[in-house]
């Protein structure tokens, strides 16, 4: 399947929605329009929930915001509609915007539980508050007009509708497929990973969250100038959980998902509604939620993933041509080899009691390799996450580049030009090759959010597609570009980490334990690869555990036991050092 | 607001929020041991309080076609599964506890209802009849998906709400219910008119949670379910089987529950939807205690309890905005007071 085949399908999809009304009875149009409008509260949900990881229970809230402020500047002040969108789309992603900044930094199901709380918090508001018409709420909305022409029937609303979801999944795919779409779907990897690739989470988040909050407010205005009434009722914490259900049954990692997830609810609703009392005559009103929270919970249970993700698994792969030469990125200003770039002075770092690092300091110098070796428990993963921001010295300082970055956040130390891999292989799964490794790139690009949805910076799109497939090359992964990330055996993963690290064009590569796992083959592999890096005059320090590893490859090596500094030296001094030897191997009896 | 109305106040969020201190306890027992955030536990209060009225009024409650339908449901489940792992040598143990016991509940609530019982004895019907919904929606809903994530459970959770509520209407109707009070004694204390049912809210809440707290610290299967949430994989390496420590904890933690339900009936009118406010506010109780604590929990829900009675002096229509905006400063000090493992989503 090409892309062409996609968008041939894309335009069959779009003629059928076009020709609907002309076939479908009224009542069908307008179980249509509402398909679309919840549709657009879902697939924000989508980009939420299953590219962001942000499970939201308050959607509602958002939509209700923009409802009742829309409903509040053209039924109750005469205002037109057009006036309301405005209104209502710049309260709702103002009052997104604070709470994000709020809640933001909740972790875990905390962040998911403050989500029921404002969303039940709004919705209780919308039926006490006395300008809104309480329980009552407002009615005589205005229809949207266009020009003279007022959009009154359910069949003149519905190209609205649908041209505005149309156009919301065109912008949404092209984001997904830029700079901020790759940095909002690494999100679900963990902040460590998205801070050291010199991504701010907190600001990916915020921006996700107002992105989805603006959908909802969209779908707000729609709701009130289709119905031309609203009350609390549409907008309460059941509705706010149904968008999630919408969001889980399409598929949570997929846009597409949003539209198929909204349509089955609405249709299954609908059916449950049409075809109950045929079953139990009498109790229909009773037993229909009790039905349908029946086949959600049978959904849950039995397809998880959601339905577009499992259809699409047995689609055609889109075939996809291999990058285009392209201008490169800028680069920034190597250090001159043998310089002194990061110096470590008196790092100390305590947890509680313990001194995990004690008084600890070495310098790397431009264009060597240094390895920080010791036995378990020594405190090299606390220096190596000192080092990279991860956690912040107790005491001492540590410059790098003649900048100190001892205060730094991981993301800025990471723009700083130092780059990093994990020891548990921190990669996204289900992103290609080449996705993984432009990751690297995002702190040498600049395309922002409107110019990453409108596809107005493919030049700069083009430049690292190509870096990242240079850098493939250069590892030895470049035959296979678009292979998923989760694929590869490990020894390939870490290397597919040194490709990612290697694309933000680093001054310093910090590697964490890059052989703990490997078999011998891989290792010499990775060996053969830090040397060629070493030949380019790339600094490298290695935090390791395997001291064959270490020994044939370093220039230098630190060795820590207890977190204090035991010594340094070249490799054939520390393997004659009989402290060395006796924190490796007990003392000589 | 002078300071006879703040202690009216006080001892009037006190008592609510005791109520919700033991559903608050029962929710953070399952979310320990399953890791499930069980939203229905404050349906199954409410149902309580229905039943008992039920009860009262010389009617068979619907808890009782309720307790069949599900039991005949997990018999089903549990029976297919049983047989299709080849483990029909269990099949007697299973109808045993999914279908005999909830049956012989059943029967013999049916059966004590004939002889015009006394008000102690409806109070244990009431509660012999609610406590088989939780371990059975247990095998029914959640046994299957036991190794999702937290999120999926919750989302579970509250689904299966939502369901419950539909049930509730169908078995108990529209009609709110309002039982007699256990006590008409009342004493004065400190200037204050304090009623005797507030009283035994205090003291049935006190008395459960040290109830639970000899049963954790000195009895082995307390132990177990301990073990079980702390370590789900060590313990099972232990012998310790995760279900039946789930089972224990539904059942314990609808035990708290129903009793929450029979005292806050006398006191405040319960219809079959009640149940979604009392839970998520006894929720909001737990996750002050970080969700792990019980002392934490029952101090937390009292905490709300007490917001409450206050908020709702102050606007009585905005009582529940107030609760629920409240919950957000709160969560973010949990939030920075606990250490988080850096953790992956999974895909």
């Amino acid at each position: 399947m090409t892309r062409l085949h996609v968008q041939l399908a894309a335009a069959a999809v779009l003629a059928c929605l076009a020709l609907a009304p002309l076939v479908l009875s009224p009542f069908s149009v307008t179980l249509m329009n509402y398909i679309g409008i919840y549709s657009l509260v879902a697939i924000g949900l989508a980009l939420l929930t299953g590219v962001g990881g942000i499970v939201s229970f308050g959607q509602a809230a958002f939509v209700g915001i923009a409802a009742y402020a829309t409903a509040w500047v053209s039924a109750l002040n005469g205002q037109s509609p057009w006036l309301g969108l405005l209104f209502g789309v710049a309260l709702t992603c103002g009052v997104a915007a604070i709470l994000g900044v709020v809640t933001l930094r909740l972790q875990g199901h905390f962040l998911s539980l403050s989500t029921v709380a404002w969303g039940l918090a709004i919705g209780f508001l919308f039926g006490n508050v006395e300008g809104l018409g309480r329980f009552n709420g407002i009615s005589s909305i205005p229809p949207i007009s266009v020009g003279s022409f007022a959009l009154v029937s359910s069949a003149q609303i519905y190209y609205l509708i649908w041209g505005i979801v149309a156009l919301v999944l065109l912008l949404g795919y092209n984001l997904m497929d830029s700079r901020l779409g790759r940095a909002m779907r690494v999100l679900r990897g963990g902040n460590t990973l998205v801070e050291s690739l010199g991504i701010n989470a907190f600001r990916i988040k915020l921006a996700t969250f107002v992105i989805a909050a603006f959908l909802a407010a969209l779908s707000g205005w729609l709701y009130a100038h289709m119905s031309r009434f609203i009350s609390p009722g549409p907008f309460d914490a059941s509705m706010g959980i149904e968008y999630l259900m919408m969001t889980m049954v399409g598929g949570a990692g997929s846009l597409l998902g949003g539209v198929v997830g909204a349509a089955i609810v609405t249709l299954l609703k609908n059916s449950v509604q049409d075809y109950l009392p045929l079953i139990a005559k009498g109790a229909s009103g009773q037993l229909e939620i009790v039905a349908f929270s029946a086949l959600f919970i049978l959904f849950l249970q039995w397809a998880r993933q959601g339905i577009v993700p499992s259809i699409a698994r047995y689609l055609p792969k889109i075939r996809r041509e291999r990058p285009q030469p392209a201008p490169p990125l800028p680069r920034r200003a190597q250090p001159t080899p043998g310089e002194l770039l990061l110096k470590v002075d008196g790092a100390e770092r305590r947890f509680g009691g313990l001194v995990a690092v004690n008084n600890v300091s070495f310098e790397v110098r431009s264009g060597e390799i240094l390895a920080v070796i010791g036995p378990n428990g020594a405190g090299k993963s606390t220096m190596f996450n000192c080092l990279t921001g991860a956690l912040r010295v107790s005491k001492g300082e540590i410059v790098f580049a003649g900048r100190p970055i001892t205060r730094d956040p991981q993301s800025r130390i990471a723009k700083a030009g130092v780059a990093r891999t994990f020891q548990h292989v921190k990669l996204r799964p289900r992103m290609s090759l080449l996705e993984n490794v432009m990751l690297g790139t995002y702190s040498r690009t600049r395309t922002g959010l409107f110019a990453g949805a409108f596809r107005l910076n493919q030049r700069e799109e083009a430049s690292a597609r190509h870096e990242a497939l240079m850098q493939l090359e250069r590892v030895g992964l470049g035959d296979k570009p678009f292979e998923l990330a989760g694929n590869l055996p490990l020894g390939n993963q870490r290397i597919l980490e040194i490709a990612r690290a290697l694309a933000a064009d680093p001054a310093l590569l910090v590697l964490d334990e890059p052989a703990a796992g490997l078999r011998r083959q891989e290792k010499l592999r990775l060996a053969e690869l830090l040397r060629s890096l070493r030949a380019d005059h790339l600094t490298i320090l290695i935090v390791e555990h395997d001291m064959e590893f270490v020994m044939s490859l370093v220039d230098r090596i630190v060795v820590l036991d207890f977190g204090s500094k035991l010594c340094e030296g070249v490799p054939s001094a520390i393997r004659s050092d009989e402290r060395v030897q006796e924190a490796y191997l007990g003392g000589v009896a | 607001m002078t300071s006879d109305i703040a202690a009216i106040l006080a001892i009037d969020g006190i008592a609510t929020g005791a109520v919700y201190a033991l559903v608050a306890i029962g929710t953070v027992l399952i979310f320990t041991v399953t890791r499930v955030i069980f939203i229905p536990f404050g349906d199954i209060a409410a149902f309580t309080a229905l039943t008992l009225a039920a009860l009262d009024a010389k009617r068979f409650p619907g808890t009782g076609a309720l307790v069949v339908a599900l039991a005949c449901l997990a018999t089903l489940i549990e029976v297919i599964s049983l047989i299709r792992n080849g483990e029909v040598r269990l099949l007697p143990r299973a109808l045993l506890f999914y279908l005999a016991i909830p049956l012989a509940v059943v029967g013999i609530a049916w059966l004590a209802m004939r002889m015009d019982p006394p008000l102690a004895v409806r109070l244990v019907l009431a509660l012999m009849l609610i406590t088989p919904i939780a371990p059975l929606l247990d095998r029914i809903v959640f046994r299957p998906i036991a190794d999702g994530t937290v999120l999926l459970l919750l989302t579970v959770s509250v689904a299966l709400h939502f369901a419950l509520v539909g049930l509730g209407l169908l078995f108990f109707g529209p009609e709110g219910v309002r039982t007699e009070p256990l006590t008409s004694f009342s004493t004065e204390f400190a200037g204050v008119l304090v009623s005797g049912q507030t009283m035994l809210i205090v003291l049935a809440a006190l008395v459960f949670s040290g109830l639970l707290y000899l049963f954790f610290d000195f009895t082995l299967i307390g132990k177990s379910l301990r073990a079980t949430a702390v370590n789900r994989t060590g313990s099972r390496l232990m012998g310790i089987r995760p279900e039946r420590a789930g089972t224990i904890a539904y059942l314990l933690g609808s035990l708290m529950a129903g009793v929450s339900g029979i005292l806050i009936a006398p006191v405040n009118t319960v219809f079959y939807d009640s149940g979604f406010l009392i839970g998520l506010k006894a929720f909001v109780g737990a996750i002050v205690g970080g969700m792990t604590s019980y002392p934490g929990a029952a101090i937390g829900a009292v905490g709300v309890g007490i917001l409450e009675s206050f908020a709702s002096f102050q606007s009585s229509a905005l009582k529940d905005v107030i609760v629920f905006s409240l919950l957000i400063p709160i969560l973010i000090w949990r939030s920075l007071a606990t250490l988080h493992s850096e953790e992956e989503i999974e895909e």
